[in-house]
């Protein structure tokens, strides 16, 4: 009994459901997806799922693709995001905290019925569905993603690097370019991996917003688990995990202050 | 002023921020290649006054003038001054190297030219091969002596440095205070240092400026400040001192503890209630013999490494502190004696409370926005204005603040041998100066009573 009191007591024994959930629901996937990835619908080891994406053009161009897109809508989000987070962490150009809740606010929101809200005001405005659309309905749903990393650095950022540079001789400009820019980028760094990794998996988005003619890689994966084919869907969902890491690696020189001072993640 | 020799000309500065000033009417004129400290306790408005040199802030009334320039409006970025911020603010993302260079490459200097400077630079500061370390793996004395290359290397006029030395350890402290001495006298530069440490002050200035309460108490140099403190807040706050209560008899005589002493202080007229100060160092302590000028009874006796500190408590009951290498053991009967020149006589800045007040009527007076009751006032009327005086021990002081008449709290406590001498704040901002014998401590909300019969009311 009292062992059994202390076995219960003891902190280890309180992250036992956690690590059956992550072994379940994490671990146990990503392994059933590298398995069958590597077969084909038999059972038997084959890089068939592989060859077939490589020489097939259309997949492999809905993945240049949606890279693309994915790039295109983290640009535009630093572009946006930046200035934002600037002028919000800025307590001479803002002084309330009502600014910073409501660029964050959409978050709140589903983002299914964001999306469906955006298809809805494109009708309404009768702008055309298609490429545009998509983009924008991305940096729309991203773009808080940005801001709040940028924000949280910048907010903590030490005012006296600021005076230090204008003591050194820094105008303005100067200070900004040469001390707040820099300084900023862990939070730059970590907003780029919160918007251009669910970017390039994103489907539900690019379907509703381009009335399903813009094919994008998730929904490519989609379709074809959809369909049965779960080698080649398993294949496809590989060669992106492994896209995804290396960005990760990519970003790992500054990655290390990223995920200190990086906000949200 | 254009022919003086003073490279800084700060007059008549002040500031308030909101409705606390922390700058009063301050003025401050600085030769070049002098080693100038502020010091003063901490809100005492001396860091304000070099941001307000270095640019980051702005006066509201009052001229800066820079080698005969006026600064006044100018950006922080346009001043030939540079800064030794107290934590260093050296540049995370970049090396030592390039943090150095930082000015020089605004200033579009050459890269060959930068590189020379930077390493004399390094050099000067004893951190020669440290150029590529990340500021960040730096132990703190490094960061501080990397953050003044990175202010010298500019050839600045004016080098400004707001505690520069604060956060590091006693030892690493001693030897950077040498160390900036030395670099004070090999560049010849303007140094104008800001402390809060009264020994650190004493040690590297050439001239220190006292400062409390957003005010310049005294300007001079540290045995000048030492020695002839203007005031008691001076006395105080310099160095362990007696300060006592006393009468200036005529001139070159002066009571205090019961007795006349001889002094060397003249001018200040016969009968005038006066300061009276003696460094603990100053006083000579023996055992009981007939030649004292003063006995009295060891109450303590504690070792400081050079020096013992005793308390000693006379007849009358005022109680001195003594600093001397010989030991007397607690209860032993002491004499004393002080010389003439050691005893140092200072104008009392005040001798009672005086406040502006209203007469509400015949028995009640406000002052201190609160209202009073006094003794009967024959023939002065509802509304007029007159002077209110209170003696410092008619004023008294009680825990609970409710029971007071108004609350305040304690400021700058003194003791005076056989009694502490408090400043008392209001909300509003006033000043209440208290005798009294019980003990308080700096900052403890009180509540102020005073009674009827205790204020005195002036026509003005």
């Amino acid at each position: 009994m009292k062992q059994l009191l202390r076995f219960f007591l003891k902190r280890s024994t309180w992250s036992i459901p956690y690590a059956i959930f992550l072994v379940g629901f994490v671990v146990l996937p990503l392994i059933l997806i590298f398995l069958y990835a590597f077969q084909d619908a038999e059972g038997n080891f084959t890089l068939a799922n592989f060859s077939k994406f490589i020489s097939s053009p259309e997949a492999a161009n809905t993945f240049v693709y949606s890279i693309g897109i994915a790039i295109v809508t983290t640009v535009l989000c630093i572009l946006l995001g930046y200035p934002a987070a600037y002028i919000l962490s800025n307590s001479e150009l803002c002084r309330s905290k009502v600014m910073v809740v409501l660029f964050i606010l959409p978050m709140w929101i589903n983002i299914l019925v964001r999306t469906l809200a955006t298809v809805a005001l494109f009708d309404f405005l009768r702008l055309p569905l298609g490429e545009g659309a998509l983009i924008f309905g991305m940096v729309y749903n991203f773009l808080p993603f940005m801001i709040y990393p940028i924000y949280n650095v910048m907010q903590k950022m030490d005012h006296s690097y600021i005076e230090a540079a204008q003591d050194l001789g820094a105008n303005p400009m100067t200070v900004f370019r040469k001390v707040v820019v820099p300084l900023s980028m862990p939070g730059v760094m970590s907003g780029v991996m919160m918007v251009f990794m669910p970017t390039i998996s994103t489907f539900a988005i690019s379907e509703l917003l381009t009335m399903n003619n813009i094919k994008l890689f998730g929904t490519t994966i989609q379709e074809n688990i959809n369909n049965g084919m779960w080698n080649y869907g398993a294949a496809l969902s590989l060669i992106m995990l492994v896209i995804i890491f290396a960005t990760e690696l990519f970003s790992d020189g500054d990655g290390d202050r990223a995920s200190n001072e990086g906000g949200i993640i | 002023m254009k022919d003086s020799n003073f490279i800084i000309e700060l007059s008549h500065i002040s500031k308030s921020f909101g409705d606390k000033q922390v700058l009063d009417d301050v003025s401050l004129f600085v030769k070049k290649g002098e080693f100038v400290t502020i010091l003063g306790p901490s809100g005492c408005g001396k860091t304000t006054l070099l941001r307000i040199l270095a640019g980051f802030g702005t006066a509201d009334e009052g001229e800066i003038r820079i080698d005969g320039k006026d600064i006044t409006s100018v950006p922080p970025h346009e001043r030939p001054v540079n800064t030794v911020f107290q934590r260093y603010a050296l540049f995370p993302h970049l090396n030592v190297y390039d943090n150095i260079a930082f000015g020089l490459k605004l200033k579009k200097v050459k890269d060959d030219e930068i590189e020379l400077r930077v390493r004399k630079a390094l050099k000067m500061v004893g951190m020669t091969d440290y150029e590529w370390r990340d500021v960040n793996s730096l132990s703190g004395g490094q960061q501080q002596r990397v953050a003044i290359a990175r202010a010298i290397v500019n050839r600045p006029q004016v080098l400004l440095l707001d505690e520069p030395l604060a956060a590091l350890d006693l030892k690493m402290r001693k030897d950077m205070q040498m160390e900036l001495k030395d670099m004070h006298k090999t560049l010849g530069i303007t140094f104008v240092y800001v402390t809060h440490d009264q020994e650190e002050a004493l040690t590297l200035s050439d001239t220190i400026v006292v400062m409390s309460e957003g005010k310049v108490q005294q300007i001079g140099t540290p045995t000048d400040i030492y020695n002839e403190p203007a005031n008691s807040f001076v006395a105080d706050f310099i160095g362990e001192s007696n300060i006592l209560n006393g009468t200036m008899v005529e001139d070159r005589v002066v009571s205090f503890m019961g007795r006349e002493w001889e002094c060397v202080d003249e001018g200040f007229g016969e009968n005038a209630p006066v300061d009276v100060v003696i460094r603990p160092e100053d006083i000579y302590i023996m055992a009981k013999t007939d030649s004292g000028m003063l006995e009295g009874t060891v109450q303590s006796c504690i070792f400081k490494g050079v020096h013992y500190e005793m308390t000693v408590t006379t007849p009358d009951g005022y109680e001195i502190m003594i600093q001397d290498y010989n030991a007397f053991e607690v209860g032993q009967q002491v004499s004393m004696i002080i010389k003439p020149s050691d005893i140092h006589v200072m104008h009392k800045e005040r001798t009672c409370n005086t406040f502006e007040a209203t007469m509400i009527d015949s028995t009640h007076v406000e002052f201190l926005s609160t209202q009073f009751v006094c003794n009967e006032q024959a023939g002065i009327t509802g509304g007029e204005k007159v002077e209110v005086e209170v003696n410092f021990d008619r004023i008294e002081l009680m825990d609970n603040k409710e029971d007071g008449m108004l609350v305040g709290d304690v400021r700058f406590i003194l003791y005076k041998g056989d009694h502490y001498h408090l400043t008392v704040r209001t909300f509003d901002g006033d000043n209440i100066y208290v005798d009294t014998h019980d003990v308080w401590d700096d900052r403890d909300i009180v509540g102020v009573k005073i009674m009827p019969d205790d204020i005195r009311i002036k026509r003005v």
